[in-house]
């Protein structure tokens, strides 16, 4: 089995599981947030059972329009603050925590080997740490409340193996921006996509989350990395609970994938989606000159310490370009602080970007730096739908941290290498 | 469980933000966000879908966020059901546990017309073009989620079943 069908298959009692296979599985946590948390509360309450099954494996987060943007918003995080309050859950209100994503693992609520659900499409985010996650909507968590468990059907698994080493100024992003636009849309639907290979070992936690965390915008169920000592040193002073032994959850040798994909990263350069989709793919090298209203810098794919220290690194000692509005926005408080220890939020602000505290924000366009008809975004986020920043005559374009700091000093979408050969 | 209507057909990729844009995410009452269904691709759609009609999509309909609003924007207006050639997973998931009854069958979207007379027998896994007089035979759900539509929704489903435990 690989890794997802042992941890599915030990979720649900099974000694060995197959694609396919519907399961009944037992869930280690459920997460949900104030978007999609009223929903889950009403539904709760119409079932008719008192208590959630077990209260320390349910998680409240603020995040999506954080602080309240307006009376119905903090209408809905009384809602929220309420049902952890009866049912005695963990929450993390406004100034608590940050990006659902970023708080669950920093927390300590995501364990490798574990089953986690999360009404948010972007649950998949956790595969990073070896858990099996993936997104529901808010009717199933209220299910999820009531029994502790969920039925999932097992996937097919596609493999993608990742080798070389990245040049300068290109990134994770760049990596799963580049497979998106290679597999399409909807090119991994209800499939498992395992990371493997020497880049992934190398890799940083906040890198092999930038991946999994887009797994779903080509249509995946999950995204998964075996754990290994990276993940042990992130986990280390996170959590006091015990996990699965590492050699449990790494896949057999002799497993057979749907699909399996080679990638030399060597020669990647940095990538950008196409307004409106995220598989419309090509080199930031080719599209110079598309001039940009805002960059926005931040989001759960790309709002970590690492993702604002290279950005911090270009726009270091730089004014961002007149007539761009450059939002940065740490993923937690965590990350807000050791930003404040190290003195990024200092060079973002002579850099004339506006820090914002940790929230969603732009991301969803449900609240800060909406966009007008006609205006463009160049953004670190994950989705670049019509209408996903505001107006839907507005344009996302998706990249890398890099891309976008050095996008923000030029005012037109930028490959950071070229801003790089120009100053040399 | 049969439904008929007129097709309303949209393209490959329709996702969650054209279905129900993020701003309208604070709104609670069904009826509410009923009024911006589809509002990403027509403006009108809650107009022509009040006499309820079925949604034809393509490849990877509803992709995208979570948001179960978009499936109960789509059932308020009047949309009896959504075809597909596929469906994004966790949109699947959420309009069944909502009652909003889906059906994949690949190559569907190109065998419908926009306006089309269509009718689903759920339980058979049929699909009837009655306009072109064309039958095609899906993949049938399983028994527990046809048990789940029957009753309406995942939470009416779970009442019933712990009411009988």
């Amino acid at each position: 089995m690989n890794i997802t069908e042992k941890i599915l298959a030990k979720a649900s009692g099974k000694n060995t599981v197959h694609p396919g296979e519907i399961l009944d599985a037992n869930v280690d946590m459920v997460m949900i947030h104030d978007l999609t948390g009223p929903l889950a509360v009403e539904a709760f309450k119409k079932i008719g059972v008192k208590n959630v099954w077990d209260n320390q494996k349910v998680v409240v987060i603020l995040d999506h329009q954080v602080p309240a943007e307006s009376v119905t918003a903090a209408e809905l995080h009384q809602t929220m603050r309420k049902f952890a309050k009866d049912q005695q859950l963990r929450i993390y209100d406004v100034g608590k925590g940050g990006i659902c994503h970023q708080v669950m693992p920093e927390k300590g609520h995501v364990l490798p080997g574990t089953v986690i659900v999360g009404a948010d499409s972007h649950t998949c985010t956790y595969g990073a740490f070896g858990a099996f996650a993936t997104g529901i909507g808010s009717t199933e968590a209220a299910a999820v409340f009531a029994t502790g468990k969920i039925w999932l059907k097992v996937p097919e698994a596609i493999k993608i193996n990742v080798h070389g080493q990245f040049q300068r100024y290109v990134a994770p992003k760049d990596l799963i921006l580049h497979i998106i636009g290679k597999l399409g849309a909807g090119g991994a639907i209800y499939k498992s996509v395992e990371f493997r290979g020497p880049t992934i070992r190398d890799m940083s936690i906040a890198g092999r989350m930038t991946l999994c965390n887009m797994t779903v915008e080509m249509g995946a169920k999950n995204g998964i990395v075996e754990p290994d000592e990276t993940t042990r040193k992130f986990l280390e002073g996170r959590t006091t609970k015990l996990f699965a032994p590492f050699e449990s959850l790494i896949s057999d040798t002799d497993v057979a994938y749907e699909k399996t994909i080679d990638i030399d990263v060597t020669d990647l350069t940095p990538q950008i989606a196409y307004p409106s989709s995220v598989d419309n793919v090509k080199p930031a090298s080719k599209m110079s000159g598309v001039k940009v209203e805002q960059a926005f810098i931040g989001s759960c794919t790309n709002g970590r310490i690492e993702d604002l220290r290279v950005a911090a690194e270009i726009l270091k000692g730089n004014m961002v370009k007149d007539g761009v509005r450059t939002l940065v926005i740490p993923a937690s408080q965590e990350i807000y602080m050791q930003a404040l220890k190290e003195g990024l939020i200092e060079i973002f602000t002579d850099a004339g970007a506006l820090v914002c505290g940790s929230t969603c924000g732009p991301c969803l366009g449900g609240h800060m730096g909406l966009l007008a008809p006609g205006e463009t975004c160049v953004s670190t986020s994950n989705r670049n739908f019509i209408g996903r920043m505001g107006s839907k005559e507005a344009n996302v374009y998706l990249a890398s941290p890099a891309t976008v700091a050095a996008s923000a000093l030029t005012g037109k979408i930028t490959d950071p290498r070229e801003l790089e050969a120009q100053k040399a | 469980m049969k439904v008929t209507g007129t097709a309303i057909k949209f393209g490959d990729n329709v996702d969650t933000d054209v279905i129900l844009p993020g701003k309208y995410l604070v709104l609670i009452d069904p009826m509410e966000l009923a009024k911006h269904a589809m509002e990403g691709l027509d403006q009108v759609f809650p107009e022509k879908a009040k006499r309820g009609v079925i949604v034809v999509g393509g490849k990877n309909f509803g992709c995208g966020s979570s948001r179960e609003q978009a499936p109960l924007a789509l059932k308020h207006t009047g949309v009896k059901c959504v075809l597909a050639d596929s469906f994004a997973r966790i949109f699947f998931r959420n309009a069944i546990n909502i009652g909003l009854p889906v059906i994949e069958h690949k190559g569907i979207s190109a065998a419908i017309n926009n306006g089309d007379e269509v009718t689903v027998d759920f339980e058979a896994g049929t699909i009837q073009n009655l306009t072109k007089g064309e039958s095609f035979q899906a993949v049938k759900l399983p028994p527990f989620i046809l048990e789940i539509l029957a009753d309406g929704g995942l939470i009416e489903n779970l009442r019933r079943r712990l009411n009988k435990k």
